[in-house]
């Protein structure tokens, strides 16, 4: 668990040498507790302390990473139970199961599917993350082919590889190592094999137990072994199996610092109904899962996941942002309104969706104001009369618009003035407080 | 490890709130976190009300409209549909009729609509306003009047309105839904000056304003959370109300629930597409805290109760 500066602190020599680079013991200690020095830099600390210091400094949810290049998954490194209390971190892979036993037909399809799975969302690009591939055939030959089959189709798409089987496994990994795919099967009646099939082919492994009592106990054997890239699977079954196991496993990692259930969780959401399946994916995306396994692409499905993603994702210190430009909505002509607002995702969101909702073709000139609302944008001199004002200018949009009028929002009436006198010939129009009146206001504005 | 799990329990409590006078639904009362019933007491599910309106939608998408046919022409036959077809247990009636901008419906139709329904169904009514603070101010009055004895959640009540409805709700015996713009402090701020009227605290649901998936969700998922914890992890009275999501409303205005695919083809079928949005929405704010969650089409509502039912 991280350890404050003074408790950090209390570890040190206490004799100011500076031999550091630091000022001070103390200074030194807050540097560590930020993380922006290693203990190293101190020669003369104890090997006690620096033991504890090490401990203290290691994040309570190991971080375990598959696959290789600019596709490579992280997971883990979670700090907190509930996300106002700070950003989660590694978003939680989504990959989708193909088994062996389906035809190479059936097989290529669903690899092109994933592959085009790409969603852009407030400039994030949003995907499938992995693929599962499933032994379900038992047949070793099959599962080699299927392996090498896909990681063709889909090079630099991250792979798990589920069988349970140690010579199946090390037939299949012997193409596709060098991608540092996931080996999902480790349980304890194969243990010793398959950590020697891992420690040879350098790869993360996922284990599979009942229940997380069997699951601290596996994951101390693989650690004793040193095994340390692991994903852990309880098989929780229901709904409720799910969200106990990863509360219980989140809490017993983070609160209690207990190591042998400090590892990233896979989480199986397949079902029979696509709503379903949707719903358990949902519960391991806000309860905690570092993976999850779909059983098919669907883009509704995806759209669903990938953005409640993002959402519980979010840093809730740091605003979303878009990026400023002047979006059309509809397709405007030089007669269509222009409105202006700040780049604060929400606010663009639900302006550029009553907008729409209005069937008013539009202009929206998005400023960019750290991602800010309106009234704290204002409030923190973002959205002022001389910045709307060059923005306006700036932008070029005069040349495209018979009709100069802007439109700003009902909050910051009290620029008008300003803006007309920044903006000679144009025409600044107050809109609604609430964006959910500007259909009615647009309709009467085109009227 | 048996017994070192990290189970917890909370000195709070969240109140059960009733609702309705022949069938009834509670909701609440649970000492421990949403559906953290491996460490604590949950009793209750948490409720789906089905959304209808006192006049015809419209605004509401084909999908939506085309899942009740000609019933959402009349009140009457659209709350009886949802309870006799659909099997709901619970209605909310959202007054959109007397919104100014709408077809600015007196009280008194409001009145009388509600009077119809009620005598039409068995099941608890939840009655809502236009959302015109000062309209709201007038209709709910005349609505909690003609409900009298019915034991309905009246709402919502807001800074700018609160006295009147309060008035009212407290007059006919009704439960209150107190809204505040997604803020811990202003929805306990609300909650004190509805108590100050001498309105039970045990009475009260609260609704922190929802948002739709990919519209600010992870705002009203926090805000939830945070009064949640409030409630349990530090016994806050004021805030131990069991909490509204309002999700059909604003889930079907977004882009990604309306569009058709001829017009987003990476999104794929619009009609999962929209239920999906429905139900993914209720289950983000059900897993932070809401026990009853208004919503509008009948199959997310579906395979929500299922969902309900997977994690009791």
């Amino acid at each position: 668990m991280a350890m404050s500066g003074i408790e950090i602190f209390k570890l040190l020599p206490k004799t100011n040498c500076k031999k550091c680079g630091q000022p001070t013991c103390l200074a030194f200690a807050m540097k560590l507790a930020q993380r922006q020095v290693s203990i190293d830099a101190c020669p003369d600390v104890s090997e006690e302390s620096r033991q504890k210091l090490s401990d203290a400094s290691t994040p309570p949810i190991r971080m375990v990473t598959f696959g290789v290049g600019d596709r490579a998954i992280k997971m883990g490194e979670e700090t907190v139970l509930f996300r106002h209390e700070k950003k989660y971190y590694h978003p939680c892979a989504i990959s989708v199961e193909i088994k062996d036993t389906m035809t190479d037909e059936e097989i290529s399809k669903t690899v092109a599917d994933i592959l085009d799975s790409d969603i852009e969302r407030v400039g994030q690009r949003l995907r499938i993350d992995a693929v599962f591939l499933n032994n379900t055939s038992n047949d070793k030959v099959r599962f080699r082919d299927v392996v090498k089959l896909v990681s063709e189709k889909a090079s630099g798409l991250p792979l798990i590889l589920s069988t349970d089987k140690p010579d199946i496994a090390d037939e299949a990994l012997k193409s596709v190592a060098d991608t540092k795919p996931l080996l999902y099967g480790v349980t304890k009646d194969n243990l010793e094999s398959m950590c020697d099939i891992a420690k040879r082919y350098k790869i993360p492994v996922g284990i599979i137990a009942d229940g997380l009592e069997e699951m601290s106990q596996l994951t101390e054997r693989l650690k004793a072994k040193g095994i340390l890239d692991m994903v852990i699977d309880t098989k929780p079954r229901s709904a409720k199996e799910i969200l106990t196991h990863n509360t219980l496993i989140r809490r017993a990692a983070i609160k209690k610092g207990m190591r042998s259930l400090g590892y990233p969780i896979i989480t199986f959401a397949q079902r029979d109904d696509d709503v379903i399946e949707t719903l358990i994916a949902s519960l391991g995306i806000i309860k905690y899962s570092s993976i999850l396994v779909l059983s098919n692409v669907r883009p509704y499905k995806n759209l669903a996941l990938f953005t409640l993603r993002q959402n519980i994702y979010t840093d809730p210190q740091v605003p979303m942002q878009v990026e400023q430009k002047i979006y059309k909505i509809g397709e405007p002509t030089d007669t269509s309104p222009l409105i202006v607002t700040t780049n604060f995702s929400l606010t663009y969101f639900i302006v550029s969706g009553e907008i729409e909702n209005s069937k008013v073709p539009t202009r929206l000139a998005i400023l960019d104001c750290e991602g800010l609302s309106v009234l704290t944008a204002w409030a923190a001199g973002k959205f002022t009369a001389s910045r709307i004002a060059n923005f306006i200018k700036e932008s070029g949009i005069e040349n495209e618009l018979s009709r100069k009028e802007v439109i700003i929002p009902g909050y910051v009436a009290m620029l008008s003035g300003a803006i007309e006198d920044k903006l000679p010939g144009w025409k600044v129009t107050v809109g609604p407080r609430e964006a959910n009146a500007l259909p009615a206001f647009l309709k009467a504005w085109n009227g | 490890m048996g017994s070192t799990l990290p189970l917890e329990t909370y000195p709070g409590k969240v109140n059960e709130v009733t609702i309705g006078s022949q069938k009834i639904v509670s909701i609440g009362g649970e000492n421990t976190l949403p559906f953290h019933s491996f460490e604590g007491n949950v009793p209750n599910k948490p409720v789906i009300a089905y959304e209808i309106q006192d006049v015809p939608p419209d605004d509401w998408h084909e999908t939506l409209l085309s899942a009740y046919g000609d019933v959402t022409k009349d009140p009457v036959k659209w709350a009886q549909y949802c309870e006799q077809t659909l099997k709901a247990d619970a209605i909310a009636i959202r007054l959109v009729g007397t919104h100014p901008d709408n077809q600015n419906k007196s009280p008194e139709h409001a009145a009388q609509v509600v009077r119809d329904v009620l005598s039409g169904i068995t099941i608890p009514l939840i009655i809502l306003g236009s959302n015109s603070i000062e309209k709201d101010a007038q209709v709910l009055v005349s609505a909690s009047n003609a409900a009298k004895g019915y034991n309905c959640a009246i709402g919502k009540a807001q800074e700018g309105n609160y006295k009147t409805i309060v008035a009212a709700a407290l007059a006919n015996n009704h439960n209150l839904i107190a809204m505040s713009e997604l803020d811990v402090n202003l929805s306990k701020q609300l909650n004190i000056l509805i108590t100050q009227m001498g309105f039970d605290k045990e009475r009260i649901i609260i609704d922190p304003m929802c948002s739709a998936l990919g519209y600010g969700l992870e705002y009203s998922f926090s805000v939830m959370e945070r009064i949640r914890l409030a409630a349990l992890t530090q016994n806050d009275v004021v805030v131990q109300q069991p909490m509204l999501g309002d999700v059909g409303m604003y889930v079907w205005k977004v882009k990604e629930a309306q569009a058709l695919q001829s017009d987003m083809p990476r999104w794929g079928d619009q009609r999962m597409r929209g239920i999906l949005w429905e139900a993914v929405t209720a289950a983000t704010l059900m897993l932070s805290g809401a026990e009853l969650l208004i919503m509008r089409h009948p199959d997310a509502v579906e395979k929500i109760k299922s969902f309900i039912d997977d994690l009791i």
